[in-house]
């Protein structure tokens, strides 16, 4: 087996697939040259400070040796031939699989710097370094272009460590989009409660400096001052290198129900966009748990015949930590959805809300609501109304 | 030869994903803390439990063979 992509999927991946009792060979190609490491505290504890990089690892030496996988890091796919299920490397070499896993995840969407210091993007260890290295030398402001979960959560750090912090984000409510304009007011009051000088529907028109970043250019002709930009608008799935392939690609690799891109050929995580049989939705779904769960699902599609071949249908689940607040959300939530507060209050920003579409429950939000979050998601899962749901939380 | 359930509860932040995956060994109740229901599930549970360990966002979980 090749599985390409040496993050979360992929080593989840390759652990089902020991785990089943896979005892074949198995090689893993990622291109950074780090061995596997978790992202979530690259915006929270490592940026912060408070955790060293060795305390990222995904697994320890013993658990990645005892994979016996042959490890080739540092290494970039750049080509797949779907048929011969071959995989070219940037060193020219070929490795050639029965069953090929693609978790090549995402990349951040960037913005054109003109060429200046002091701005950055962050998506793996080196660039957590990076800007973790900008906040130690006390820099004046800090600027995050964007209010999503990343912005938000370095927004979050760089206010703990005590800094100045702008936040420039499109939309009049920060993830307006996913949330709602309700929620998304909640979010917004949540950086206002800490400090932050947030800046709502207004673009990047771009940056200014000599050398290195002095101020940021907004679309509404204010500016900001910032010595630190840190840019966080979304990602792009790592597909470019799969052009040409044989495989279907339309913002990430297109899969079936089963996590099956082509005979012989899956993908997994934040690439990987499927038919959701639980939503009737096609989804590319960019979240920690999914990369593990989609990982290990697509390892045993590999090796499971076609007539065995589960859907995979989960309820998609995140969490986000900012100040001392954790978000969380599972479901799929639309803006238009119905929203109904089921406990707490959004004033004292610990409650859990319920989202509703078409009389069906479609996701649970909490904010310091675990057990809430958790409960409905299994609701979702089995396909609860929304009225129904809402009657629940009533009686509890 | 068993094995116990060991939760760290100094990185535990009661992400609750282990309640999802085995309820009957891990429960989060209203004050948001973690409480196990067992330390020692038995073999029955232990499928769930690994899962447990590998899905905790914090890391938070760890078995210990006895």
């Amino acid at each position: 087996m090749a599985i390409v992509g040496a993050s979360l999927a992929g080593t989840r991946a390759a652990e089902a697939l020991r785990r089943d009792g896979y005892d074949g060979a198995i090689t893993i190609i990622g291109d950074e040259p780090h061995q596997p490491y978790d992202r979530p505290p690259l915006s929270k504890q490592l940026l912060a400070g408070e955790w060293e990089p060795g305390r990222v690892a995904l697994s320890d030496d013993e658990s990645l040796r005892e994979l016996q996988a042959d490890w080739r890091l540092g290494r970039r796919a750049v080509g797949l031939d779907a048929a011969a299920r071959t995989v070219a490397l940037d060193d020219g070499r070929e490795v050639s699989a029965e069953g090929i896993l693609i978790a090549t995840g995402a990349r951040c969407r960037e913005l054109p710097t003109s060429g200046l210091d002091g701005i950055h993007t962050l998506r793996g260890l080196d660039d957590c370094l990076a800007i973790r290295a900008e906040l130690d030398s006390s820099p004046q402001r800090v600027a995050v272009v964007g209010a999503g979960f990343i912005g938000a959560e370095v927004a979050a750090t760089a206010r703990e460590r005590g800094l100045e912090v702008t936040v420039i984000e499109a939309l009049p409510v920060p993830l307006g989009r996913i949330l709602g304009a309700e929620m998304g007011a909640v979010c917004a009051e949540v950086h206002r409660d800490h400090g932050v000088d947030l800046r709502l529907g207004v673009g990047v028109d771009g940056f200014e400096g000599h050398g290195r970043v002095e101020r940021v250019n907004l679309s509404d002709g204010s500016s900001v001052e910032a010595d630190v930009v840190v840019v966080g608008i979304g990602v792009i799935p790592n597909t470019e290198w799969l052009e040409g392939s044989g495989l279907e690609l339309d913002n990430g690799v297109v899969c079936d129900e089963t996590c099956l891109a082509a005979p012989g050929i899956v993908a997994a995580g934040d690439v990987a966009r499927w038919p959701n049989p639980l939503f009737g939705e096609i989804m590319r779904v960019e979240h920690w748990d999914n990369a593990i769960a989609q990982g290990q699902h697509a390892a045993r599609r590999l090796v499971s015949a076609d007539s065995e071949a589960q859907p995979y249908a989960p309820v998609p689940w995140f969490w986000s930590d900012q100040y001392d607040r954790k978000i969380q959300l599972a479901g799929r939530v639309r803006p238009d959805d119905d929203v109904r507060i089921i406990a707490g209050s959004t004033q004292e920003r610990r409650f859990a809300a319920l989202y509703g579409r078409a009389g069906r429950l479609v996701g649970v939000l909490g904010f310091n609501r675990p057990r809430h979050v958790m409960k409905y998601r299994n609701l979702i899962e089995q396909g609860a109304g929304f009225e129904d749901a809402v009657k629940i939380a009533e009686q509890e | 030869m068993g094995y116990r359930v060991v939760v760290d509860y100094y990185l535990c932040e009661s992400n609750a994903i282990c309640m999802q995956v085995a309820p009957d060994v891990f429960e989060v109740r209203d004050d948001d803390f973690l409480y196990l229901l067992t330390e020692t599930p038995g073999d029955d549970a232990r499928g769930r439990v690994n899962e447990a360990v590998q899905r905790c966002p914090k890391q938070a979980i760890s078995v210990a063979e006895e």
